[in-house]
């Protein structure tokens, strides 16, 4: 694992039934891209994270495949639909087989 | 120095060379595209991509990518060693067919954007992008 990634993410408390609702969502870290090299001149392996999912009450928002050219600290934002109160499940997977997730529920006014 | 046959053949060969470089990049550019829509025309509406025209740090350029009906979105940068960036795929409960992120460019090039909408036909954008300095840690 990757040392000290950790997940962000922006969703609203509450939204009303039926809503498009805005989500953000930021993960530290490097996105080593294999493309650089250190100072020996030896190249650095690539180490990303390669796909990010967004999940809403078990069914799929989006599903991004990603490839060494996304920048480091990956960034999205997409809109959800909120068809009932229930919670978002973010995950993110990393290269090296670990993976990361963040839960964030919503309720309905 | 004094430039003799010889040099000036190797000369012409470098030069072609670098001529013909580009278009290798492009053909790999090409051969995502045909794997991504199984070799369907491209229209050249349907699918928005918004990115700057001029972007001072290649390592983290803003981009975003709208195509309404879309199911998938393919991005890819045309001049970066590997040209593939993200594949979007949408949900059934994406609330728009709009993804934001932030890409890397390795200099200046085109951003490409390829839309697979649900009725089965494929869209396309691009959209150059200047890059002041370069995204590859060269």
């Amino acid at each position: 694992m990757a040392s000290g990634v950790k997940p962000r993410v922006k969703v609203p408390k509450s939204a009303s039934a039926g809503e498009v609702v805005t989500l953000k969502t930021l993960i530290s870290h490097p996105m080593e891209s294999g493309q650089r090299k250190d100072k020996d001149g030896s190249l650095i392996p690539r180490s990303i994270i390669n796909r990010f999912t967004c999940d809403f009450n078990g069914q799929n928002v989006i599903d991004v495949k990603m490839e060494p050219a996304i920048s480091t600290n990956p960034y999205f934002e997409f809109e959800a639909l909120v068809p009932e109160a229930g919670e978002f499940t973010f995950t993110w997977y990393d290269d090296d087989g670990s993976t990361y997730t963040d839960t964030k529920p919503i309720e309905i006014v | 120095m004094s430039l003799t046959r010889r040099d000036t053949f190797g000369l012409a060969l470098g030069a072609m060379a670098l001529t013909v470089l580009p278009f290798r990049a492009n053909a790999s550019v090409d051969d995502l595209i045909a794997e991504f829509t199984g070799g369907a025309d491209l229209a050249d509406s349907g699918v928005d991509l918004t990115a700057p025209e001029i972007a001072e740090n290649g390592n983290t350029v803003p981009i975003s990518v709208d195509a309404p009906g879309a199911s998938e979105i393919l991005v890819l940068a045309a001049g970066n060693p590997t040209p593939a960036v993200a594949t979007f795929a949408f949900g059934p409960l994406a609330g728009s067919r709009m993804a934001s992120t932030r890409i890397r460019l390795a200099g200046t090039q085109e951003v490409i954007a390829v839309a697979k909408l649900e009725d089965g036909t494929f869209a396309r954008a691009a959209k150059t992008v200047k890059v002041t300095i370069g995204g590859c840690g060269g």
